[in-house]
């Protein structure tokens, strides 16, 4: 069984600062890290790997030379392998070009070793499109099957995967054919903790790099900038939501306000 | 999955400070096999430093690494500050040769020095993991055979392994290389990294955008207690903090924080940091117990750096070059033992040997009894220092009184109720303390 994760560097939104002038991210203000969706994609194909017992897992990534972080990381939690595709020609590409980009380079790892199954993050945290998935699915045709919230049983002599997804009311069982490109849920999975083998591998580890002259047949129209139809109008932060209401006073003065609130807005007691 | 048999190195370096990196480098770039091991999220992720990185011991191991390391600012202007509760004595020097290679000294952040001179070392073909804490030493026949980590399947071994992991080494401890830190062998230090804009700080300390400046704040600073405070600027922020003796703090009840805060709202310092927004607020021990603290330094299989070994002159504020160099005494009394396959205590002696005829232990030694003579007579700092600022304000005040007289006045107030006698007991103390 041959998995391939794909993963993406991102800026770790949870401290991120915005530039006032322009509305967008400033990436200097916050660390890179492998998008927390891909972390579990990651682990989910080593947990498959781990319960059937035998198995292959590949990583690949487009993004610039740093993202060879991701990649080491990717090892650290159990691939074996990783590319990075990492050109200029890349830069600038929507979710249009980048699965254009990335389902050439799974062509290519497919012709060294057949692939059974893609598993990406549900969505990236700096973009939350959650559209890179299902194109790169559309491209390979193959089934895409998006948010996976547990992956039940992946059979290997029928070829098919059995998982469970999330709706928008619950959840439901799906079967698909392989191969089939899996997006996953955060609950699909505890990252857990590497076993220290992993972590010297993954020091060790050099990703193999691809840039564009890597690929053949591929159409420089579709790729960076140029393949990105993608228009952004306008940014904006949204607004903070508006804190409640100040109380002015004395502390006594205070806390006769609060209770007439309270008083006041009888639900706060349950009482009708 | 199963695991395979642990893999062997030829050392293992725990921990990414100044003294670990310093080892895995000089072991690396003479071709033994290293593993370093961090806890952190990276090398300096936690780690605290007031800032002065010296040039010194560092070029020893990277020549004109000031051309690439992530420096602040070269230091052209170092200063004392004897200060009162409204008033404060200075003495300094500033000399522009510092400003020129090849330097004196540099103000540092450490969380982005120690990434920098970590990837220098794996950059050497050391191996560095981090998120990974050495649980133990593991130890077969009396001889320290590797580390276990706390991962799964974390048992990793080598011929030699290097306890650089800093002041509160548990590992050393538990080898029974030392006794649990008593509270006046450490202070307590926090500091704060306060944002200030680069035209600010040059205003505010005189100084150009690549010129640097330090401040070492003894008296008030400290409310009484033994240590110092200071203040140093990097390019656009100013790292200002205050350490005691854990003793001292015990017994004055005082909180580091509280002194910090206090020291950031002294009518002499608060208008160096007005405007400015805070950024970090670290703490750390420093070992300060000196050369009666040290450790045993070499066991079979093991050797102790840094912190770890205590390797700090507190008084000269001087503790990452130690650490370096220790790491680097290290390292080649390492790959001596390697020649000859001797991963003995006695086969590591040279490591030892080094450290004992290096500056690190005859300057520890020079001020062996320094702290003690310091917390034991707190006149130094509670009357002495309020008294010299008040004799230097009648010196400078001129109110027509003759300058015969004002002398007299001044020689009085130093010598006031102790009598010349006491004084004089009291300078020869301190000056055989640090002499
Ligand atoms: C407030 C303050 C100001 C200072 N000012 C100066 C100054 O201006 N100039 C100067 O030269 N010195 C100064 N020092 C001293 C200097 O910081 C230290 O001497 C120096 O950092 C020692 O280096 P080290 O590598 O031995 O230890 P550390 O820098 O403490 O590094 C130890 C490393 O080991 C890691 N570690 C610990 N335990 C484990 C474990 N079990 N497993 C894995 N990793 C582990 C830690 O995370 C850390 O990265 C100051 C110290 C303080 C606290």
């Amino acid at each position: 069984m041959h998995i391939v994760v794909c993963i993406k560097q991102v800026p770790d939104t949870k401290i991120i600062k915005i530039n006032p002038k322009t509305n967008t991210l400033d990436r200097r203000s916050a660390p890179a890290i492998l998008n927390p969706y891909d972390a579990h994609a990651v682990q989910e194909a080593v947990n498959i790997k781990k319960e059937l017992g035998k198995g292959h897992i590949s990583v690949i990534s487009m993004g610039p030379p740093p993202a060879t972080d991701i990649i080491k990381k990717s090892v650290e939690i159990g691939a074996d392998e990783g590319y990075l595709i990492t050109d200029r020609a890349f830069a600038g590409a929507d979710t249009l070009a980048t699965s254009y980009a990335l389902s050439k380079g799974l062509e290519k790892i497919a012709k060294a070793r057949p692939i059974d199954m893609i598993i990406c993050g549900k969505q990236a945290i700096d973009g939350d499109t959650g559209q890179v998935g299902p194109g790169i699915a559309r491209r390979l045709d193959i089934p895409p099957v998006t948010n996976v919230l547990e992956v039940l049983e992946v059979n290997e002599k029928e070829r098919t995967v059995l998982v469970k997804r999330k709706t928008s009311g619950g959840y439901e069982i799906v079967q698909a054919e392989l191969p089939c490109l899996l997006t996953v849920e955060k609950e699909v999975n505890e990252i857990e903790y590497a076993p220290l083998p992993n972590m010297i591998k993954a020091a060790r580890y050099e990703p193999v790099i691809w840039t564009v002259n890597d690929f053949e047949g591929v159409d420089r129209t579709k790729l960076g900038l140029k393949g990105s139809p993608t228009v952004v109008g306008k940014m904006f932060t949204p607004p903070r939501p508006e804190g409640g209401k100040k109380l002015e006073g004395t502390a006594d003065e205070q806390v006769k306000q609060v209770i007439d609130i309270m008083l006041e807005r009888k639900e706060l007691f349950f009482v009708k | 999955m199963k695991s395979a048999m642990p893999e062997k190195f030829d050392v293992i370096v725990v921990g990414a400070g100044p003294a670990g990196t310093a080892c895995a480098y000089t072991c690396a770039k003479n071709g033994l096999k290293v593993l370093q091991i961090e806890r952190g999220e990276y090398p300096g992720s936690k780690n605290v430093m007031g800032g002065v990185l010296y040039r010194k011991q560092l070029e020893e191991i990277i020549p004109e690494f000031w051309k690439e390391a992530p420096l602040e600012r070269p230091i052209v202007e170092q200063n004392f500050w004897l200060m009162d509760k409204n008033s404060v004595v200075k003495f300094g020097y500033k000399g522009l040769e510092w400003g020129e290679e090849p330097y004196n000294n540099f103000t540092v952040l450490r969380a982005k020095f120690d990434q920098w001179f970590a990837q220098k070392a794996v950059e050497q073909g050391s191996l560095l993991i981090n998120e990974t804490v050495v649980k133990e030493c593991i130890v077969e026949n009396g001889k320290v055979v590797g580390v276990r980590t706390d991962r799964p399947d974390g048992d990793v071994y080598a011929d030699v392994v290097v306890l650089a992991d800093g002041v509160n080494s548990l590992l050393a401890k538990q080898l029974g290389f030392r006794k649990e830190l008593r509270p006046d062998e450490v202070a307590l230090a926090v500091m704060e990294v306060i944002n200030l804009p680069k035209e600010k700080i040059n205003d505010r300390f005189n100084v150009n955008d690549n010129q640097g400046c330090t401040i070492e704040i003894f008296g008030d600073s400290t409310k009484g207690n033994l240590g110092t405070a200071f203040i140093y600027t990097n390019k656009d922020s100013i790292n200002i903090g205050v350490g005691t003796t854990l003793s001292s703090m015990i017994k004055s009840k005082m909180k580091p924080y509280d002194l910090l805060d206090q020291l950031k709202n002294h009518p002499m310092v608060s208008p160096l940091l007005e405007g400015g927004e805070s950024a970090e607020y670290l703490a750390h021990l420093i070992p300060e117990g000196g050369y009666n603290s040290v450790p045993k330094v070499v066991g079979n299989g093991v050797v102790v750096v840094g912190d770890a070994a205590q390797l700090v002159n507190a008084i000269h504020r001087e503790g990452s070059n130690m650490a370096m160099a220790s790491g680097r005494m290290a390292a080649e009394a390492i790959i001596k033992a390697k020649e000859r396959n001797d991963f003995s205590e006695a086969g590591l002696s040279s490591y030892r040997d080094a450290l004992y005829e290096s500056f690190i232990i005859k300057d520890l030694q020079k001020y062996k009894d320094a702290a003690h003579t310091f917390e034991e007579n707190p006149q130094y700092f509670q009357y002495y220092l309020p008294m010299l600022n008040k004799a230097m304000s009648e010196f400078f005040t001129v109110d027509g009184v003759p300058k015969k007289d004002k002398q007299k006045e001044m020689m009085k107030m130093l010598t006031g109720e102790k009598g010349k006698l006491n004084v004089i007991k009291d300078i020869y103390r301190a000056w055989k303390a640090v002499k």
